[in-house]
């Protein structure tokens, strides 16, 4: 370390981990968005569903 | 179904705010390490999404004693959620690190217990989900799934403690040092503060994926009652 005279060049690692840390957020994000948006549409279809069904 | 809540609104704002400034400190004001260079601010989120995921596999547990004790399905859905989020974070804190080691130590990957412990402690958590998938019985579902995240914790407590109980050449940012090991630098009063507000933001993260992650979870489970319901 005696000689050396500035940091090494680990610029590219540096990239490649934050795209890890903000695409797994994003992927995780657009996964809660996808899934509640799928359960919404499930939720209206059964709420119509119950609603035509006859009083037993 | 329910509105979405003001808090968690403003929770999202705070939580964004708070995240767009921990990337500035990040980049713009924690200085260049002297050996590592840009490397090393991966190293302010990796401990922070290791962080998070410790603390959602802690949420997970006491949300397993909880459903234990009362039986509500309520604590249930919070232990799924939050082991849900801790695997997402737990991988995040590994693959990272992984990237960061590659300069550092000159390989991707090698059996350090710090290492060893933490992937044993991502499959745990993976089997959590694995076994939960594998039974119909919701009360059922909730008691394995509620005794498993209270055994699964014990990996936790081993794999923060793994870097100071056994030779690792992993560094150790809080506590004593390992004379063996590689890649630990003394942290400058910006790399700190910067450090600190990572854990922080981190922190608040959490509680909000948490929260909606909770909301959908009583979603789905809301969604399972009607289809139960309906065949019946």
């Amino acid at each position: 370390m005696f000689f050396q005279q500035a940091p090494a060049d680990t610029g590219a690692y540096m990239i490649a981990g934050y795209a890890v840390i903000f695409g797994v957020m994003a992927i995780y994000l657009i996964s809660l968005v996808i899934r509640r948006r799928s359960l919404q549409q499930d939720l209206q279809v059964l709420e119509e569903m119950e609603k035509k069904e006859p009083p037993q | 179904m329910e509105p979405k809540p003001r808090l968690l609104t403003i929770l999202d704002a705070v939580t964004a705010a708070l995240f767009a400034i921990a990337v500035g400190l990040v980049f713009f004001y924690a200085p260049t390490e002297a050996v590592m260079g840009q490397v090393q601010r991966v190293f302010y989120f990796h401990v922070a999404a290791g962080w998070v995921g410790m603390l959602s596999f802690l949420a997970a547990a006491f949300a397993g004693i909880v459903y234990l004790r009362t039986g509500r399905r309520h604590w249930d859905i919070v232990g799924v959620a939050a082991v849900e989020i801790g695997i997402a974070f737990i991988f995040i804190n590994i693959v990272t690190g992984s990237i960061w080691a590659r300069p550092i130590w000159n390989t991707w990957w090698t059996w350090d217990p710090r290492l060893t412990t933490a992937t044993i402690m991502e499959l745990i958590y993976a089997a959590y989900l694995m076994l939960r998938q594998g039974i119909e019985d919701p009360d059922r579902r909730g008691r394995f799934g509620a005794v498993y995240a209270i055994v699964g914790f014990i990996s936790v407590p081993l794999t923060f403690m793994s870097a100071r109980l056994f030779r690792t050449i992993h560094p150790i940012v809080i506590g004593s040092n390992q004379p063996g090991a590689e890649g630990q630098f003394d942290m400058t009063p910006r790399m700190l503060q910067t450090f600190m507000f990572s854990l922080l933001t981190f922190t608040f993260v959490f509680v909000d994926l948490l929260w909606h992650r909770v909301r959908l979870g009583k979603l789905a489970d809301h969604v399972e009652q009607l289809k139960l319901k309906l065949a019946a």
